[in-house]
């Protein structure tokens, strides 16, 4: 009993210094099992979705605020950061930062008006703004290229030209592991313990001092930027991006993939983003009946596992370790 | 059960001196729909006091607290905390003010553990950066510390420090009271606004909870109950105000008020539901 | 210049019709459950898929015949999802409903995709492709029987609800279950009955829309938020306030397309469900509720 006590402690306010190391530990052993270039290529794609996760699940998890125009922020860093360097000749490692600065600006003065909303009309609200601007990612063919999309050519580094899938990968696993060092540095902080607060009681929250508006633009602004630089990195990895990938079932992925990995649990962000994104991209059925799927998992995890899957194992097996 | 509570010195935000006026309500009104929920009240809180608000039901009570606490705005007058006008503020401007307050219907943080809401309310002290928290900085892991200090101390004084890592959905309803007040406490208020604590409590918890409340106040915290319960409210409020339809109808000691004529008139002529303990 | 004008008016009128069918589905669910369906434009889409399907496709019935299987079978889809998805998580909170409305809708459009294709459906208007001509601009004979059909709905609903005992209690459902079940109405069954009227009113709307604008697999997505806008124009409690709010909103767009910019014609809804929600946040004409605390 006591040491139990003792180990959730740790879990719930300490360093998560233990966790972070195993996730490092996993993602240099995993490239070992890759046979060739398609599965560094399917863990880029799962690495940036977990980096869009893990700021969603701060803003959605967390703090309760839900977001259906996530893929609006990634895709504004992906084609901001694109456009930035092919109509500007800015080099991508300044572009990125430059966007996803101006993205989090942007968030964090939508984010007061939008943020005062609450339930559905804030899901509605974000859902507007996502399409909003895939609508203009759309039309305004001259700058984007329009459905069809926009190409970009590889970064170059001096006489390098960084085009290696491989190269992408540790760059983004790199910064998979920042951004849940970041995450979890906040949940455990008194800015975070004060999101948790005012998800189920805002005036609670404000009772004990809050500045329940702030509180929510910060957060909101800060799941932008790193949508935001997820979309940069997509755009360098990749070299090709369209609206599509702004569109509301982008914004749906990303909240599926939360949903199921469990609201609230950094970790569960990690892994319902590589579940629900690796899937497709392997196993050829399961493209073709991704949206059904998606839908099924949405619903069947609402009703029969709410928490999601990451805390409701934990439970299971008797620790926090989902917290 | 008076052996639960450890008792703990907490530094006085200011000294009790008795002609200290720590809140103070101006000719306070609010209509609701042509309603007055509250009509032209006017009194007084001296520091370091018990003070407690009661009235028949629907004596505007709660609108009276709501005015205070900051959650609904008056039509008119004024409310002073600390001689400073805090009637336009914000609720969480009146939390650094010194106000806090616990709820009737209880609000709970249900994402948090019972430690880590009474950590929220430590936070009003420590440092609130975003940026910061995110990098962990030595402010913020000291602040973490103190916090977490400061939450174990008063779960302990409580008597919750079994339910310390307990989320609300596993306490019991007297449980979760005494956290709103720790919570309330970790913010170390001047003034503590307690929204019907005795309200759904057994006897035996009811005699907790007026301990619980004469050891705050002896703290140093000025105490301020809307609350039905009269037995509690008689034995340990100083002074007290009595509301009906929305006016002031007394002012006094409880012997005063038990003996006013007006105030009897309210309660018993009314016909209006009297609770017994 | 009046001849233009009467034409955006015209073409304005048959694209908010279906804002207006779709935004009173929204305002009777909400009504009566103070749930926000986000699977509502589905029901469009089934229904002019269906019809397409049934009669095109494959020629399996006449039109006449074709079309109340369509809307029947949208109608089952609409009762099943709601005993499948919605009642059993009945008592959980906002975020729930809301997450699992969308998983309907991308279940829905997902089933379609896979079993009807990707492809663009049609079927020809009910009375062939005349056209009528009112003030110099020509008006395609569907669009009257869009506009027609809407009166008759709009007209049979008002009996409904003012009129049956049934009708009187599922409006007051939402406000008060207890006023419900005091004459003897269950909840459960004014919920039911709820689901099963949106998804019947939109997928009508779907069928008579589809011989002018065609259908997708895709489309439902973007009515459902116009008729949502619609809904919120109009007052999110009342599905007559959501069908004015239709109209004006099939308006705003066709002026919009027609004097500023067609480009921008579908961004018009989301702004003005922004604008909304931003200057009240409780909805233009909605109750403000507040929590006692």
């Amino acid at each position: 009993m006591a040491t139990g006590t003792t180990l959730s402690a740790a879990i719930s306010l300490g360093a998560p210094l233990g966790r972070l190391a195993i996730l490092s530990a996993i993602l240099i052993v995993l490239p070992l099992s890759f046979p060739n270039p398609f599965f560094f290529d399917v863990a880029v794609k799962v690495g940036l979705s977990a980096i869009v996760c893990v700021g969603l699940n701060l803003l959605s998890g967390y703090a309760g605020q839900i977001s259906l125009g996530h893929a609006g922020f990634f895709a504004l860093g992906a084609y901001g950061t694109a456009l930035l360097s092919i109509k500007l000749g800015v080099h991508g490692l300044i572009a990125a930062p430059v966007i996803a600065t101006v993205v989090g600006l942007l968030a964090h003065v939508i984010a007061r008006p939008i943020l005062k909303l609450k339930g559905h009309y804030l899901a509605m609200a974000t859902l507007g703004l996502g399409i909003i601007i895939s609508i203009v990612l759309n039309r305004e063919i001259w700058l984007t290229g329009g459905p069809d999309g926009l190409s970009v050519p590889a970064m170059r580094l001096g006489e390098f030209k960084l085009r290696a899938i491989e190269f992408w990968y540790w760059i983004v696993a790199a910064f998979l592991i920042v951004a849940v060092w970041l995450a979890e540095n906040l949940v455990n902080s008194p800015a975070g313990r004060s999101l948790r607060a005012l998800h189920s009681s805002e005036i609670a929250a404000a009772t004990a001092g809050v500045d329940v508006p702030r509180a929510k633009a910060l957060v909101f602004a800060f799941s932008a930027v790193l949508a935001s630089i997820a979309g940069a990195f997509f755009v360098f990895a990749e070299r090709f991006i369209t609206p599509a990938d702004a569109g509301f079932l982008r914004s749906v992925e990303f909240l599926t993939m939360i949903v199921f990995g469990g609201l609230g649990s950094t970790y569960g962000a990690l892994v319902g983003a590589a579940i629900l994104t690796a899937l497709p991209q392997l196993v050829a059925a399961f493209a073709e009946y991704k949206h059904v799927a998606i839908g099924i998992v949405l619903i069947a995890t609402m009703i029969f596992m709410p928490r999601g899957i990451v805390p409701t194992l934990a439970d299971l097996f008797g620790r926090r370790v989902g917290r | 059960m008076t052996s639960s509570i450890v008792r703990l010195r907490l530094e006085p935000m200011i000294a009790p001196q008795p002609s200290h006026r720590l809140l103070e309500i101006r000719n306070l009104s609010r209509a609701f729909g042509g309603v007055k929920a509250v009509n032209d009240v006017s009194f007084v809180v001296t520091a370091g006091r018990i003070h407690a608000l009661i009235g028949p039901n629907g004596a505007g009570k709660t609108t009276l607290f709501n005015l205070v606490a900051g959650v609904v705005r008056p039509s008119a007058g004024q409310v002073l905390l600390d001689e400073r006008d805090v009637t336009d503020l914000p609720t969480a401007e009146r939390a650094q003010a010194g106000l806090q307050r616990t709820f009737q219907n209880l609000q709970t943080f249900s994402e948090l553990t019972a430690l880590e809401s009474v950590m929220v309310g430590a936070h009003l002290r420590s440092e609130p950066s975003f940026l910061k928290a995110l990098f962990n900085t030595p402010a913020i892991r000291q602040a973490n510390a103190e916090a977490r200090d400061r939450a174990e101390m008063l779960l302990q004084r409580v008597g919750l420090d079994t339910f310390r890592d307990s989320r609300s959905d596993a306490m019991p309803y007297g449980a979760l009271k005494r956290l709103d007040i720790a919570r309330a406490l970790a913010a170390e208020p001047k003034l503590l606004l307690m929204d019907e604590p005795a309200a759904g409590l057994n006897p035996a918890e009811t005699a907790t909870m007026r301990d619980l409340i004469a050891d705050i106040a002896l703290q140093g915290v000025t105490v301020l109950l809307v609350e039905h319960d009269m037995k509690l409210v008689m034995s340990i409020a100083e002074t007290i105000v009595v509301l009906d339809q929305g006016q002031k109808l007394a002012e006094g000691t409880p012997d005063e008020i038990r003996r006013s004529p007006e105030v009897i008139r309210a309660y018993l002529g009314g016909g209006i539901r009297r609770r017994r303990s | 210049m009046l001849a233009d004008f009467a034409q955006f008016t015209a073409s304005g009128l048959t694209r908010g019709a279906i804002y207006a069918l779709v935004g009173m589905g929204f305002a009777i669910i909400y009504n009566a459950s103070n749930i926000i369906n986000f699977a509502q434009g589905e029901f469009v889409m089934l229904g002019g898929m269906l019809t397409a399907f049934l009669f095109t496709t494959t020629g399996l019935l006449p039109i006449w015949l074709a079309v109340p299987v369509a809307i029947a079978a949208a109608t089952i889809a609409g009762v099943a999802f709601y005993r499948l998805a919605i009642e059993p998580a009945q008592r959980a909170g906002l975020a729930t409903l809301i997450i699992i409305t969308i998983g309907g809708s991308v279940l829905l459009r997902g089933i379609v995709e896979v079993t009807l294709g990707k492809r663009e459906f049609v079927f020809p208007a009910f009375s062939g492709e005349s056209n009528v001509q009112v003030l110099g601009a020509s008006i395609a004979s569907q669009s009257l029987w869009v506009l027609g059909t809407l009166a008759i709905v709009a007209a049979l609903l008002w009996w409904f609800f003012e009129k049956t005992l049934f009708g009187k209690a599922m409006r007051a459902t939402a406000q008060s279950p207890l006023a419900a079940q005091l004459v003897g109405i269950e909840t459960r069954h004014v919920l039911l009955v709820s689901f099963a009227l949106a998804a019947a009113l939109g997928a009508l709307g779907g069928v008579l829309t589809t011989p002018i604008t065609l259908t997708r697999y895709d489309i439902g997505i973007m009515l459902g938020l116009k008729g949502f806008a619609a809904t919120m124009l109009g007052g999110l409690g009342n599905p007559f306030g959501a069908l004015a709010g239709g109209l004006v909103l099939g308006l705003v767009e066709a002026f919009t397309g027609g004097y500023v910019s067609s480009g921008y014609q579908d961004a018009i809804a989301f702004l003005l469900i922004l604008t909304v929600l931003m200057v009240r946040p409780g909805g233009l004409f909605g109750r403000v509720a507040m929590d006692r605390v």
